[in-house]
């Protein structure tokens, strides 16, 4: 569809480029240089989410690994000292290099389009937050050929990703393993802060002309919440890993037990940062559902201000929660009371917006296009992620599972379950904006298919040997424990989902240069992305939009009912 | 050119946001709350466990005279930022080179501090507890405060050729922000070591 065919509004005065940008293709090194020296959000925007589809190949191999090495008792596929350096840096890529750097991508290309601004209210900051963050990311792997560890066994850090002390400490891991640990997570913590520092005054500073904050769409909101978990989360954890390095280097004894230093208090700072963290994970991932699902069901999301307050909600509960965690620690009867009824706050706010999903597709006409299927399919996991989470908050169920296959899956299932599935909508959603040209349907269902059944096999399952009583981060097993099935079939799963994700990015390539041609607007939806080229010209809008309801683009093709008349 | 409006109706009255560096120097500033929040609580935590001395009551003197050069220099830098807005730049150079000088001065004062410490005292990081929670958490206000005096050096040598004019009071007040920050952070580092520390 090209803009003519486009139904004018009443009133026009604005009016924005519809033509291609014409990129004069140069030599390839010119084109290397140019991203190199990009400021330009939506190019930082691709780079951060090609660098996170990146390690998300590499993590994926980690798991994969780890997972052979479990699929039978008594197996010797890897090493004890090996299978530790690749749980340590599964779970460190896959939150680091990989979530964050994800969702980043995500925010960095669609907030300054959907406010209609164009470009985040400070380019070069942006980009220096992402290649301080691609350093980190290139330091923590740079370990595996520089680094020293313990008696000479080890390269790579094997000391968990939450790196508890005093096991970090000097005299117990010697060498420089957990030394790329910490500077590579304080690298890409500063990038994290940066770029959270950048969306939030985007948000609130950007936005064009009649966007006010109750008709922002709920995209930039969540990632504006998202932004502020990150200040005050990520902002400890940067904290602790310069604790650590002054331990370690200068010979400090904050985490240094022999000295009176407490391990208890790490665990404190860690879980301060890593329980807020998993919301910065999974707000965005709820941010693209708030997108996705009302467009595929054809309706206006159901409750947009109980959506915003819910999420806002969700942002500051979850600053309360981390000692769930530590119940096995040991608290007092107060600290387990208190810890456990916050975290079960915190369904109050998740519920309400699991409803409000449902009443949005409930009536409408659904389309059950890939984005959709990886939503609807969200919806589900989600639903049950938080079902165990709630099992888990209860202090006395925890002291059972503690650090047991269930806790594994439980959080997986957030994870994967949640967060990646609706990274995979966003995906199949705006690569048409981001490339121009449409994902393949067939081979999205094919992934979708593959991805849901390997997921369910993998996480369904896993429950169970830690019900039986696996811990996790254990190398191998005994084979009279009843945990041989159930770690064949969680292993077979894993490979089912590994082959999904070979297809998708054989479908990622393959669309580049053979999809069907997008057009602007492919999915015929309304919010301020769609109203401009398909890759969007550098500048975004030749002249500033102004908007007059949530959801302009509805105004602009249906001018005899449009939104701004009912808000 | 193919093009198609997207305005709908028009927006009554002047469209007004907030300024982006506010906004940006009010988040860096949640981000470093944060950050000093850990240091302080890791500070307050190891009081008093230390089997090792020297300790916080036999090594540590009250620096009075330079926090209220510190805290002072909040007054000064109000006074520049009120110069500035008002487009008096003698008053503004003047203002803005005795909060440099004061700033100047309680770095002085945490240097005379630590040497004594170091010499005398025998108080290294790596002595004890105390030693490893005091030097990181002064040091971390140390090195705000020299963050601090370095941009502001740049105003001043930007004012001095001239650069720095009336229509440049939001800049400087955004940096202001910061410094006031650095004021307010070390009312809290005062009360922690030298107050309820010691």
């Amino acid at each position: 569809m090209d803009g003519q065919s486009m139904p004018a509004a009443q009133g026009i005065e604005g009016a924005l480029d519809r033509t291609p940008a014409h990129s004069a293709r140069g030599t390839y090194l010119e084109v290397v240089h140019s991203w190199i020296v990009t400021v330009d959000h939506k190019k930082l925007g691709i780079l951060y989410i090609a660098y996170a589809l990146v390690f998300l190949l590499v993590a994926g191999v980690e798991a994969m690994l780890i997972r052979i090495q479990l699929i039978r008792p008594h197996n010797d596929f890897v090493s004890p000292f090996t299978f530790n350096r690749l749980f340590t840096m599964h779970g460190t890529t896959m939150v680091f290099l990989v979530g964050m750097p994800i969702l980043f991508g995500f925010g960095n290309y669609l907030v300054p389009l959907m406010i209609g601004a164009r470009d985040m209210a400070f380019p070069r900051l942006n980009a220096f937050s992402f290649w301080i963050a691609a350093f980190g990311g290139l330091l923590l792997y740079y370990s595996f050929i520089g680094g020293v560890g313990l008696a000479g066994t080890g390269s790579a850090p094997d000391v968990a990703w939450f790196a508890y002390a005093p096991l970090t400490e000097k005299a117990f891991s010697p060498g420089h393993t957990v030394d790329y640990w910490a500077v590579a997570l304080l690298a890409s913590g500063i990038g994290s802060i940066g770029t959270a520092i950048n969306i939030l005054a985007t948000v609130f500073c950007m936005r064009c002309k009649g966007m006010t904050l109750l008709r922002i769409p709920l995209l930039p909101w969540l990632y504006a919440t998202t932004s502020f978990l990150v200040l005050v989360a990520v902002s400890p954890l940067t904290a602790c890993q310069a604790m650590l390095l002054i331990d370690r280097y200068l010979g400090g004894h904050f985490f240094d037990t022999q000295a009176g230093g407490s391990a208890i208090l790490w665990a404190h700072f860690f879980w301060i940062f890593g329980h807020p963290e998993v919301y910065v994970l999974v707000l965005p991932a709820f941010a693209f559902a708030n997108e996705i699902i009302p467009v595929f069901s054809r309706k206006a999301i159901f409750g947009y201000p109980a959506m915003v307050a819910a999420s806002v909600g969700i942002g500051f509960i979850s600053l309360g929660v981390w000692a769930h965690h530590m119940f096995t620690i040991g608290l007092t009867s107060f600290g387990n009371a208190f810890f456990t009824l916050s975290t079960m706050l915190v369904s109050i706010p998740t519920g309400i917006k699991t409803f409000n999903w449902l009443a949005t597709l409930w009536g409408g006409k659904i389309r059950f296009e890939t984005p959709m299927l990886f939503s609807v399919a969200f919806l589900f996991q989600w639903v049950i992620a938080g079902l165990t989470g709630i099992m888990l908050s209860v202090s006395a169920w925890n002291w059972q599972l503690h650090n047991s296959y269930f806790v594994v899956a439980h959080f997986h299932y957030v994870l994967v379950g949640a967060i990646v599935f609706m990274i995979f909508a966003a995906l199949y959603y705006w690569y048409p904006k981001m490339t121009g040209r449409m994902l393949d349907e067939r081979l999205g269902k094919w992934h979708f298919w593959l991805m849901v059944i390997g997921f369910h096999m993998t996480f369904d399952f896993m429950h169970f040997p830690g019900l039986l009583g696996m811990p996790r981060q254990i190398y191998t097993y005994e084979p009279d424990r009843g945990w041989n099935t159930l770690n064949f079939i969680v292993s077979i799963g894993g490979f089912i989902q590994a082959i999904a994700i070979l297809i998708f990015v054989y479908n990622l390539v393959h669309s580049y240069f053979r999809g069907e041609e997008a057009g602007p607007d492919p999915w015929d939806a309304w919010t301020l992305e769609w109203a401009t080229s398909s890759p969007p010209p550098s500048y975004n809008f030749a002249t500033d939009p102004q908007v007059a309801s949530r959801r302009p683009l509805w105004d602009l093709k249906h001018p005899e009912d449009p939104d701004s008349a009912f808000e | 050119m193919a093009t198609v409006s997207i305005q709908h109706g028009t927006v009554e009255g002047a469209w007004t946001q907030p300024a982006r560096g506010t906004i940006a120097m009010v988040s860096l500033i949640i981000a470093e709350s944060a950050i000093f929040t850990i240091f302080v609580v890791a500070y307050l935590y190891y009081i008093g466990h230390d089997v090792l001395g020297p300790t916080p009551r036999q090594v540590l003197e009250v620096p009075w005279f330079y926090s209220i050069c510190l805290i002072s220099s909040s007054g000064s830098i109000v006074l520049a930022e009120h110069a500035i807005e008002h487009g008096r730049m003698a008053a503004f150079r003047l203002w803005w080179a005795v909060t440099i000088l004061l700033g100047i001065t309680f770095l002085f004062g945490t240097g005379v501090e630590w040497h004594k410490l170091i010499v005398h005292d025998h108080l290294t990081i790596s002595t004890n507890l105390f030693g490893t929670t005091y030097y990181s958490l002064v040091g971390l206000h140390a090195s705000h405060v020299v963050v601090g005096l370095i941009m502001m050096l740049f105003v001043m040598a930007f004012s001095l050729a001239g650069a720095v004019r009336q229509e440049h009071a939001y800049r400087v007040k955004t940096l202001a922000l910061y410094w006031h920050f650095v004021d307010a952070v070390w009312l809290v580092v005062f009360t922690v070591v030298y107050v309820v520390g010691r």
